[in-house]
């Protein structure tokens, strides 16, 4: 069984009994009753979201300093699964938000600034779908995703620093110990899955540069004995 | 470094000067946009959407220009020719860049009066913090928008392209300008203005002082 195949199985394996803990095991949360069960979900999505753009910036930055292909299929990688945890971070948090706050969509520091980084992010994602050379892609999207990791410290100094209308930051403190444990479990396994993707993407794009790059020269061609 | 950062302000002013389709066009397109949203908000809190739409019409109307701006390098291989010549590409960044900021403090000097006008909304506060926003913001806008429209000149769906690499880019700052001009015409008894303007400030700043070596990466290439 390859390494893949056991971040697969065992992903999917604790996200269910994470799913399962979050629905039916843990109590229902103290003020907003059962929606507070969403916070196994929207949460982990969260952290990962900013945790695979600064993985793709990390990428991008290596990229730029010392070219390879792996580099660039890291940060695909990377970027792709970042903007799709942020995509349901924010639609789970919309879904949260109706019976909490009462709006599906609020204009407030924490919610811009997710969407910001979102936009920024998926702009890298359009910018590869429009250029042909590989080179020039990897150049340019390395570039673009350093200038926009900008957006991930900035949301994260909003989230830790601002006071808005979204709740404090959930914190050990703040859980009991069956709400932590189903977090855990629950983002856990998402990271897993998540190391899955990055993984299986960085294959897809490996093969994609393989067959984007041009034949070799025929032999006495270019010197090419 | 100086000379050839003069000679590339001066080869896009130049440019301007002789054909001024760019600065034209944008100044029209900002101001159909400060219009519009003028005649569809119909009068009721028209002054407190002055700044956001000051900025609104000069960040879209910014795009046409940085596009252009590298569009008329391409044609005939000027960019190429340029790097050759050779110009260093961190005087090419800050000569377009500089270039791209007096586009933009020229449209907004023009259309500033009309906003103000449009949406009666005078300044009350501190008038030269007032003007230092908007120049600032330019230049917030151009140092990253000259490296975006590098890289977005040459790909397909440039005009889409840019806009939604430089707008989330940008946003930070935009906003804090914008909120910095909407406490300044409404007097900033808070004095709220020099925080916001502190974040314009320190936004503009990283992207001038670092913006030259992803710059330099893109022409390089």
């Amino acid at each position: 069984m390859r390494a893949e195949h056991v971040l697969l199985v065992s992903g999917l394996v604790l996200f269910a009994a994470g799913q399962y803990m979050g629905l039916f095991w843990t109590p229902p949360e103290m003020h907003m009753g059962d929606a507070g069960r969403m916070l196994y979900t929207h949460v982990p999505p969260a952290i990962l979201a900013m945790m695979a753009f600064m993985m793709a910036s990390t990428f991008a930055l290596l990229s730029l300093f010392s070219p390879r292909p792996r580099w660039d299929h890291g940060l695909v990688a990377c970027v792709e699964v970042g903007v799709l945890h942020n995509f349901l971070l924010l639609a789970l948090g919309s879904i949260w938000s109706k019976p909490t706050f009462g709006v599906w969509w609020a204009w407030e520091p924490r919610i811009t600034f997710s969407t910001i980084m979102f936009v920024g992010f998926a702009g890298v994602l359009l910018l590869r779908q429009v250029v042909d050379d590989s080179d020039k892609r990897s150049l340019w999207s390395a570039v673009t995703t350093v200038m926009s990791s900008i957006t991930v410290p900035l949301t994260y100094f909003v989230v830790t620093k601002v006071a808005t209308l979204h709740q404090e930051l959930s914190t050990p403190e703040s859980l009991s110990a069956p709400m932590l444990l189903t977090l855990r479990v629950n983002l856990f396994a998402m990271v897993l899955l998540t190391l899955w993707f990055v993984a299986m993407r960085m294959r897809v794009a490996a093969s994609r540069w393989a067959d984007e790059a041009p034949p070799p020269l025929p032999v006495g061609v270019g010197g090419a004995q | 470094m100086l000379n050839q950062i003069g000679a590339v302000i001066a080869k896009d002013l130049l440019v301007e000067w002789r054909s001024p389709v760019r600065t034209t066009a944008v100044l029209f397109f900002a101001l159909a946009i400060v219009l519009l949203v003028a005649f569809s908000s119909g009068g009721g809190a028209l002054k407190r959407q002055a700044a956001s739409t000051l900025w609104m019409g000069l960040l879209l109307a910014s795009t046409r220009s940085l596009d252009r701006s590298f569009q008329v390098e391409l044609e005939q291989g000027a960019l190429e020719g340029m790097v050759l010549w050779p110009v260093h590409p961190v005087a090419l960044f800050y000569g377009k860049a500089i270039a791209n900021t007096l586009v933009l403090w020229l449209v907004s000097l023009a259309i500033t009066p009309f906003v103000i006008a449009i949406f009666d909304a005078p300044v009350k506060g501190n008038l030269p913090m007032f003007i230092g926003f908007l120049a600032v913001g330019c230049a917030a806008i151009a140092a990253p928008g000259t490296t975006f429209a590098a890289i977005t000149s040459r790909a397909r769906a440039a005009s889409a392209l840019l806009p939604v690499l430089l707008f989330p880019l940008v946003m930070p700052a935009m906003v804090a300008s914008a909120r910095g001009i909407g406490v300044l015409i409404e007097g900033d008894i808070m004095n709220q203005a020099p925080t916001w303007f502190g974040v314009v400030v320190a936004f503009a700043a990283v992207h001038w002082l670092f913006g030259p070596l992803f710059f330099r990466a893109v022409v390089e290439e």
